[in-house]
């Protein structure tokens, strides 16, 4: 299988959004060489349309206003570099993503971010590093999601446990995981039913299943991941409280960075809940996952165009 | 509600103009840079707010305002006049065909929700006495036409599909299968694509000279950030679409994507989902939602609709002896059979300002079960009773829950939620004293 580098692929992924920022920020800088007012505001708006939100857009610009002062910069050009390094220090991870095998991944999110296309792909990154894989259909809600689930199981080549429509998403998590013990396998992903962070029984159903993953596999290196649309606005944040709050998110996937929409909210629910970011989705194949990489995203984002 | 965070920032940023005798420049300046944080933190575009804005402060500042008596009205009937002129008329209609079927396209992106769309959309329209078919095109997600055909069954209405074949030719083939099978709607689900993907934008484009569908629906989440407006500028200029349907309303999202997405394309939002049952299919309402957004509920809407419904005298009685503090439960049975010709208590209470409604709705009160109940045991209560409640003791109690046929747990939870009414209602007519009494009235209250 053909085989691309993280860089030409996060680049062909992110060629949009790096466009888009980075269009703006060269007309930007084309047109103040000065240091005034207007070039943050301007700068503000670029980190506003790139949906990185009103709270952290103003924090970060105040830190570069006060970095401007203090450091004494003059040109504009500088304080563009400045940015990038403040972004940057928001992004940095605390801690790198340590696995240890067996491992389980519990994939949560609301309707329709790419759970389930996510799924598959990680499926098939592990596969490929000669990880044993197996796939618990845990969305027995969603019309014809464990089909779908299926279908990327095949695709992969992995190993799947399901139950039917209406079934106990829990008891489908529960068998799973006594198969992956019995089976040996490295690695148990989770499907789980899009659900709105604001429902408060599919929330309880989740921690239940969260639960019953701590109890029955202890032994288990365990992640729950949750799914973000970079499409989504501010309301990322919302989500990414409350499945923290209930399921203890360990790590964000931020889909759909193949759009035009620049996925600046992920530099909001870092810095404002500290989850580290740990992949990005950039397709539908399944080769379309890449492990976040916080200097090759600002980089890109910030690139000449 | 979905408005509900963007209601709760507005009311904090027009609060401070409201009781103010006198507006300067400076007070509504100073207000509309709130107003904007507020906008910009619900995801309304950009560049919309910043137009918005301006076209506010241009008629906030000056005359209009300063020589009104109560310039914090003026502020927010301008506010609101302006987003309710930017979200459009009402119109939840679909563009029938003179000559059935009437073809409907559904588009969007990725996981917008546009496969259960289609589904609660041919039940909305099979319920209003329309056969519809649903279609089947997108043959790239992986079980699409499955889901489809399992949402299809559940809402009554058959699927077409083909497998995995050129989406124009199964789009073509079900459009004359209707024709022979008297099938007049005609409902295409559509694979998501991104508005960028060159070759599936040009697939939707030859589904559509094949079919000339008479209407072309966008489907958005509602939780979509600054892009709404690029993917609805993107998918209007190569489609021409005739409306919006915003989905997943039902969240917390703010919604700010609906202002963003009419102020930018000029196309009407039809339809709301607000659930993932089938039949969460709710009509837009721009008004609404825009007395919602400026934090001041529905107060309008609520005024024009307890003017038509409540007795004018009976009104003025009743306000007075609330504002003397002689509101009784005679008066509270009374008012509770007014609200019921209103509307349902969710519905008035969530117009209120000021009211958190997902909190009060957690403790019971809004219940109508509830309120049906309250109604028994009222007209259980002796008149002295109703006009005294203090004099109800363990065996009056009993007796009323007696005779009401309820628990005595009931009638105590009805006279404390009566006293949290009367307070509830005091607060209401501070607001009213607040807003001067000019032009806002209660007069139900
Ligand atoms: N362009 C693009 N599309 C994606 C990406 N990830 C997922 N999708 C698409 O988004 C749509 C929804 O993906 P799913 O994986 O079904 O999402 P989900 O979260 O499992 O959805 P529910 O289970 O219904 O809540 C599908 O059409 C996917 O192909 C991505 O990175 N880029
Ligand atoms: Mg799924």
């Amino acid at each position: 299988m053909e085989k691309k580098g993280f860089f030409s692929r996060l680049k062909e992924g992110l060629a949009k959004t790096r466009q888009n920022i980075t269009e703006k920020m060269d007309l930007l800088f084309k047109y103040h060489n000065e240091v005034n007012d207007e070039l943050f505001d301007e700068l503000e708006e670029v980190l506003i349309l790139a949906d990185v939100g009103v709270n952290t857009t103003t924090r970060l610009i105040e830190k570069v206003r006060e970095r401007v002062r203090e450091e004494r910069i003059r040109e504009a050009q500088r304080v563009r570099a400045v940015l990038k390094e403040e972004i940057l220090a928001l992004l940095s991870q605390p801690q790198e993503l340590n696995l240890r095998f067996p491992a389980v991944f519990l994939v949560v999110g609301v309707n329709g971010v790419g759970k389930t296309t996510t799924i598959g792909k990680l499926a098939h990154m592990f596969q490929s590093q000669g990880r044993k894989v197996l796939m618990a259909a845990g969305d027995t809600f969603r019309a014809a999601a464990i089909e779908q689930l299926e279908v990327w199981a095949n695709r992969v080549g992995c190993q799947i446990v399901r139950h039917t429509e209406g079934a106990d998403a829990a008891a489908v998590v529960f068998d799973a995981i006594q198969a992956a013990k019995s089976r040996g396998i490295d690695l148990l992903i989770c499907d789980t039913a899009g659900r709105l962070h604001t429902k408060k029984n599919l929330m309880n159903e989740l921690e239940k299943i969260n639960r019953i993953i701590e109890r029955e596999y202890p032994e288990a290196h365990k992640e729950v991941f949750l799914v973000l649309d970079a499409t989504t606005g501010q309301n990322a944040v919302s989500q990414a409280k409350m499945f923290k709050e209930k399921v203890n998110v360990t790590g964000i996937i931020l889909t759909k960075l193949d759009g035009t929409a620049k996925g600046g909210i992920i530099i909001a629910v870092k810095s404002e809940l500290g989850i580290p970011i740990r992949y990005i989705g950039v397709g539908e194949g399944m080769d379309d996952l890449q492990p976040f990489d916080a200097e090759a995203f600002v980089e890109a984002l910030f690139e000449e165009a | 509600m979905a408005f509900e965070g963007l209601t709760g920032k507005l009311q904090a940023a027009l609060k401070k103009l409201t009781g103010k005798g006198k507006l300067s420049e400076k007070d509504v300046k100073e207000a509309m840079r709130d107003v904007r944080l507020a906008l910009l933190e619900a995801d309304v575009n950009f560049v919309v707010v910043k137009d918005l804005i301006n076209r506010i402060t241009q008629r906030a500042v000056g005359q209009e305002i300063m020589e009104s008596l109560t310039p914090g009205q003026q502020v927010i009937k301008i506010v609101n006049e302006e987003l309710t002129a930017l979200m459009g008329g009402t119109q939840s209609k679909i563009n029938m065909a003179p000559n059935p079927p009437t073809v409907i396209m559904m588009v969007g992106l990725q996981g917008s929700g546009k496969t259960t769309t289609s589904a609660k959309l041919a039940g909305y329209l099979k319920k209003q006495g329309k056969s519809p078919l649903l279609v089947a095109c997108d043959i790239y997600r992986p079980a699409a036409i499955k889901q489809l055909q399992v949402v299809g069954e559940k809402v009554g209405v058959p699927v077409f599909e083909r497998g995995q074949v050129d989406p124009v030719e199964i789009a073509r083939e079900a459009v004359e299968f209707a024709k022979k099978q008297q099938r007049d709607v005609v409902i295409i689900d559509t694979a998501g694509r991104l508005h960028i993907n060159e070759e599936l934008m040009e697939e939707l484009s030859r589904i559509k000279a094949q079919v000339k569908p008479h209407e072309i629906l966008l489907v958005v989440d509602a939780m979509t950030g600054q892009d709404a407006v690029n993917v609805a500028k993107s998918f209007d200029e190569r489609l021409g679409l005739d409306g919006v349907i915003l989905t997943k309303l039902d969240g917390d999202t703010r919604g700010g994507a609906a202002l963003s997405i009419k102020a930018v394309t000029g196309k009407p939002i039809k339809f709301v989902g607000m659930g993932e049952k089938l039949d969460d299919l709710e009509p837009f309402h721009p008004n609404r939602m825009a007395s919602r957004i400026l934090g001041m509920g529905d107060i309008l809407t609520l005024i024009e609709k307890a003017q038509a419904s409540i007795d004018e005298k009976k009104a003025q009685e009743l306000e007075k002896k609330l504002r003397e503090q002689q509101f009784t439960l005679e008066d509270f049975l009374d008012q509770l059979q007014q609200l019921k010709k209103i509307g349902s208590i969710n519905d008035i209470v969530s117009m209120l300002p000021g009211v958190d409604v997902q909190k009060l709705s957690a403790s019971g009160a809004l219940n109508e079960k509830e309120l049906i109940k309250a109604e028994a045991i009222i007209q259980s209560m002796t008149p002295e009773e109703r006009r005294n409640p203090s004099i109800i003791n363990a065996s009056r109690k009993r007796r009323i829950a007696m005779g009401s046929g309820t628990t005595i747990q009931d009638v105590n939870r009805l006279l404390k939620s009566f006293e949290q009414f009367r307070h509830m209602m005091k607060q209401m007519s501070n607001i009213e004293k607040a807003m001067k009494r000019g032009r806002f009235k209660f007069p139900f209250l």
